[in-house]
């Protein structure tokens, strides 16, 4: 599994930090998600299905797991 | 999952609506309901009015409609005469939907004509400004209620059980899966469906009623919202300014296309 942040779509409203149970995500200085601690996350999905702004995929592709632009 | 991406103009993304909005959420529900459906995006149509939520329709990859301020149902309703085997879903929102196509929605639940309705309720209206809707709750504050709602709002499922749909259901953005299933469901249904998705406007709604972060609105819906199984065993006191969810109700009715089509063989002699 793996978790990919596309970061150009998202607004930072925090609603995945908070329901993340594993404390994976954090908002950076600009405040916009990235992946704090992947080791930590359970592939859930609890952040994709609340994100409001299709910045959040699971994708079945290891290789996948981090942030950029998903172009 | 990635498996509802097809669904979406990913060049028209990031959409419009402010952070936090829960449009996106309903959004991404219908999405993950079509998928689950697995209905034919060549056969799927989706119709939206005027407002925050009617923006849908611009990033979903279906044959999609963007029309007049109140009259998503009308185009709607003319789609699916035109052609019953489309599938056709209405995105409009509480204000869209309620008070300037309010006829429009009484009477396409009257006829039961085959279309699945998502309501977005936020309970204003959010484009404009933050102006009371009819879904706006009583005492809450708005532009146009500065010293609180006292009018009562629609209970939008009521109107629309009371109007003749035959499927009514009500979720929020907070409890996603169960707003997909419900969906879904609204899809499946043969007859006209509503689906009241409860949703949150943290910027022209939460920002005047103590509920500034969506989070917060979040919050709120989980801690305002029964579900139904839940609710037939609370005392209607208990009950007092909760929201229902889940599928409220369901009956059978003769299909408006299916009538029509009836009505064609009938004149016709039967040789259609």
């Amino acid at each position: 599994m793996a978790l990919n942040i596309n970061v150009k779509l998202c607004k930072g409203c925090g609603i995945c930090v908070e329901y993340c149970p594993t404390n994976v995500l954090a908002l950076d200085e600009i405040g916009k998600v990235y992946i704090k601690n992947i080791s930590e996350c359970i592939y859930c999905g609890r952040c994709e299905i609340r994100c409001p702004d299709f910045a959040i995929m699971l994708t079945d592709d290891t290789e996948k797991t981090g942030r950029g632009d998903n172009k | 999952m990635a498996s509802t991406e097809k669904y979406l103009r990913k060049t028209a993304l990031p959409h419009i609506w402010c952070p936090g909005c829960g449009n996106g959420v309903v959004l991404s529900a219908i999405v993950r309901a079509i998928d689950k459906m697995g209905l034919d995006q060549n056969k799927t149509v989706v119709v939206s009015g005027i407002g925050c939520s009617s923006r849908a329709s611009t990033y979903l990859d279906f044959n999609t409609i963007h029309t007049a301020h109140g009259r998503a149902l009308t185009f709607a309703t003319g789609i699916k005469l035109a052609n019953p085997e489309l599938n056709v879903i209405v995105i409009t929102g509480d204000g869209d939907a309620t008070a300037i196509g309010g006829n429009h929605f009484i009477h396409a639940a009257r006829r039961n004509i085959d279309l699945t309705t998502v309501i977005f309720n936020n309970s204003i209206y959010g484009m404009t400004g933050g102006q009371s809707s009819p879904a706006t709750p009583i005492n809450s504050l708005s532009t146009t209620a500065p010293y609180g709602q006292f009018e009562r709002p629609f209970d939008i499922p009521a109107l629309a059980i009371a109007s003749g749909a035959t499927y009514v259901a009500r979720g929020t953005a907070f409890h996603t899966e169960m707003l997909t299933n419900l969906i879904a469901k609204g899809i499946e249904n043969k007859g006209f469906s509503v689906i009241d998705a409860i949703t949150q406007c943290p910027i022209a709604y939460g920002r005047r009623n103590k509920l500034r972060t969506a989070s917060a609105m979040l919050k709120w819906q989980q801690d305002n919202s029964v579900r139904i199984e839940d609710s037939k065993k609370m005392s209607p006191k208990d009950l007092e300014g909760k929201m229902i969810i889940g599928e409220l109700y369901k009956s059978e009715a003769p299909e408006y296309t299916a009538l029509y089509d009836d009505l064609i063989k009938r004149v016709q002699g039967g040789s259609k």
